[in-house]
């Protein structure tokens, strides 16, 4: 307890306690419109769109908020004192060793993937994934207000990425994880020497393939099989409707390699707690 | 009541005073509004209107702008910071300290900074949050999404950059950490698959170039000073400029018409 008690007052997590409490508010915010946008059938941001003067109107806004947000700093600033511990020592690593907050979610990948899937490929595809939303979300509905109803997709896939892979990572990352990057609950005492044994296996061997080759193979086989068969199987089944021709094949393939490189993290983090899965594919450059 | 305020408003202003201080009297016109904001440096990022809906907190929650106040006060600090610190290994830990204890509200200073740059990321992150819930990404504004999300990658880049400059145990490993996985970067670094061997090694891969040395370093230090206060924020100015360019251009804030 008193370790997460630590954590959660140390000056340089105040922001994720912070964001704890901020996303539930402005969640609830946008929601709620979104619901009242949904049942009223026009959104509230249509009966508003006569022209104001933007001085004074939005100036006035933007000043008040700015004096607001320059009042809750002041204070932060004044109550508060940024961290400065001892030296710098190339020899004396702390445990555990944490990059700064708004990494810990990519930290916390390091415990499911190798560094070059977690530290490099999957944060580019992140990025890539981003820029590419506009152009793969082919909804014109929802534009320029809150709603739900009328782009759930979006939404829940969105949202899950946001909350569950970034904002509950980093949450535990920070506040969960204590020597030897090994998870302590909030009421236990940080154990310096737990061991936690090393039971884990790749997915072949527990297929009863224990030789070097056939396990690649058959590794290689379980990752395209989850990129390509339920893609192709959907492909088949509804090829024709309306929605998948206007999205076009492009489009489609795109999606669907995007969503299921999301998913490849909670399914490989399930697989890790319930199987202790190592890894799905070994191969003699790279393991996935 | 109307009368009683006019009939103040006549005392304050019908006198030889005021009237030597202030030339003529503010006319609430259309006419005047506009050239409020086209007349001034600060203010002619605004279009002379927006729609209603768009000045309203709970649709924009205002993040963007702050994120942006956040940038312009972290640019303040951040340059009288540079008037007490030096980025070598020798000084630098010593520098703050000596703000810290020595120099006037040099305290004040550096939480101001260090909590700003945090706060920007907690507003940039609300920003994309509400761009997304209100679908602000759709057409015409893909490209302006793009831009942000470049933004975003710039905005975590300045913090951790910055993040070194104490050079205490804290900001030494959570760099080492943060830039370990640079290592494993395909290819381009000595631990990544498909690196060709004994070309890409230890001392020439995009680690090192990060670094400036195998392991974080003075060079290290020097390296993230001067992208922390010169080429990243010069690289964000740039990209803002765009982005607030393109607000304009892709019509103003969002709304359902
Ligand atoms: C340094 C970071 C950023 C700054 C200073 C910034 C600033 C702003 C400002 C002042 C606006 C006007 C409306 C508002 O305040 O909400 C805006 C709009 C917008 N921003 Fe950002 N932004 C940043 C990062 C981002 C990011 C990370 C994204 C998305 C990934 C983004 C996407 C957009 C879009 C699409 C609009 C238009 C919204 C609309 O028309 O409703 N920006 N930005």
């Amino acid at each position: 307890m008193e370790h997460f008690l630590e954590l959660v007052t140390k000056p340089d997590n105040v922001p994720i306690v912070a964001i704890v409490l901020l996303l539930p508010l402005f969640t609830w915010l946008a929601f709620s419109q979104g619901r009242r946008n949904d049942r009223a059938g026009t959104p509230a941001e249509a009966a508003l769109n006569d022209k104001v003067y933007c001085w004074p109107y939005l100036c006035r806004n933007e000043f008040l908020c700015a004096i607001i947000i320059m009042l809750v700093l002041g204070i932060w600033s004044i109550t508060i004192d940024a961290p400065l511990e001892e030296p710098s020592d190339p020899t004396k690593t702390p445990n555990p060793s944490k990059a700064p907050w708004y990494f810990l979610a990519l930290q916390e990948m390091l415990v499911y993937f190798d560094p070059w899937i977690a530290g490099v490929v999957l944060p580019g595809l992140i990025i890539a994934g981003l820029i590419a939303i506009p152009y793969i979300d082919i909804n014109p509905r929802g534009k320029g207000y809150y709603t739900l109803k009328e782009r759930p997709f979006a939404l829940i896939t969105f949202c899950f990425g946001f909350f569950v892979l970034w904002i509950v990572l980093m949450v535990v990352g920070t506040f969960l994880r204590g020597p030897g990057w090994n998870f302590f609950a909030p009421w236990k005492e940080w154990d310096p020497h737990k061991v936690v044994p090393l039971t884990n296996v790749n997915l072949s061997y527990l297929f009863g393939i224990r030789n070097e080759q056939p396990a690649g193979i058959f590794g290689l086989c379980a990752v395209a099989g989850y990129f390509a068969l339920g893609p192709i199987y959907y492909f088949l089944k509804r090829g024709t409707s309306k929605f998948l021709q206007e999205l076009g094949l492009v489009r489609y393939i795109v999606v669907s390699f995007l969503l299921l490189t999301m998913m490849a993290l909670p399914i490989k983090m399930i697989l890790r707690w319930t199987l202790n899965i190592k890894y799905i594919w070994v191969s003699p450059w790279f393991n996935i | 009541m109307n009368e009683r305020r006019n009939g103040l408003k006549e005392k304050i202003t019908n006198n030889p005073i005021w009237q030597s201080m202030f030339r003529h009297g503010y006319e609430k016109t259309g006419r005047r509004y506009t050239l409020q904001v086209l007349q001034n440096v600060w203010l002619h990022l605004h279009p002379p209107r927006v729609t209603r809906h768009a000045i309203n907190f709970r649709f924009t929650w205002c993040m963007g702008g702050i994120t942006f106040l956040m940038f312009l006060v972290t640019a303040v600090t951040g340059v009288l910071l540079m008037f007490y610190y030096r980025p070598t290994a020798e000084y630098a830990f010593r520098d703050i300290q000596y703000l810290e204890f020595d120099i006037p509200f040099g305290m004040l200073l550096r939480n101001m900074h260090r909590w700003a740059a945090h706060g920007m990321v907690i507003a940039v992150m609300l920003h994309m949050f509400r761009v997304f819930l209100t679908g602000s990404y759709k057409k015409p504004r893909e490209f302006n999404w793009g831009v942000g999300v470049i933004l975003l990658l710039v905005t975590f880049f300045l913090s951790f950059t910055g993040y070194l400059l104490p050079w205490d145990q804290l900001a030494f490993w959570a760099v080492t950490v943060g830039t370990n996985m640079a290592r494993a970067t395909p290819v381009l670094g000595h631990e990544g698959p498909f690196h060709p061997q004994d070309i890409v090694t230890q001392s020439n891969d995009v680690r090192f170039a990060l670094l400036g040395g195998t392991i974080v370093g003075p060079s290290t230090l020097l390296r993230f000073y001067i992208l922390h206060c010169v080429a990243v924020p010069l690289l964000a100015s740039v990209l803002m400029a765009l982005h607030f360019w393109r607000v304009r251009k892709d019509g103003g804030i969002s709304g359902p018409l």
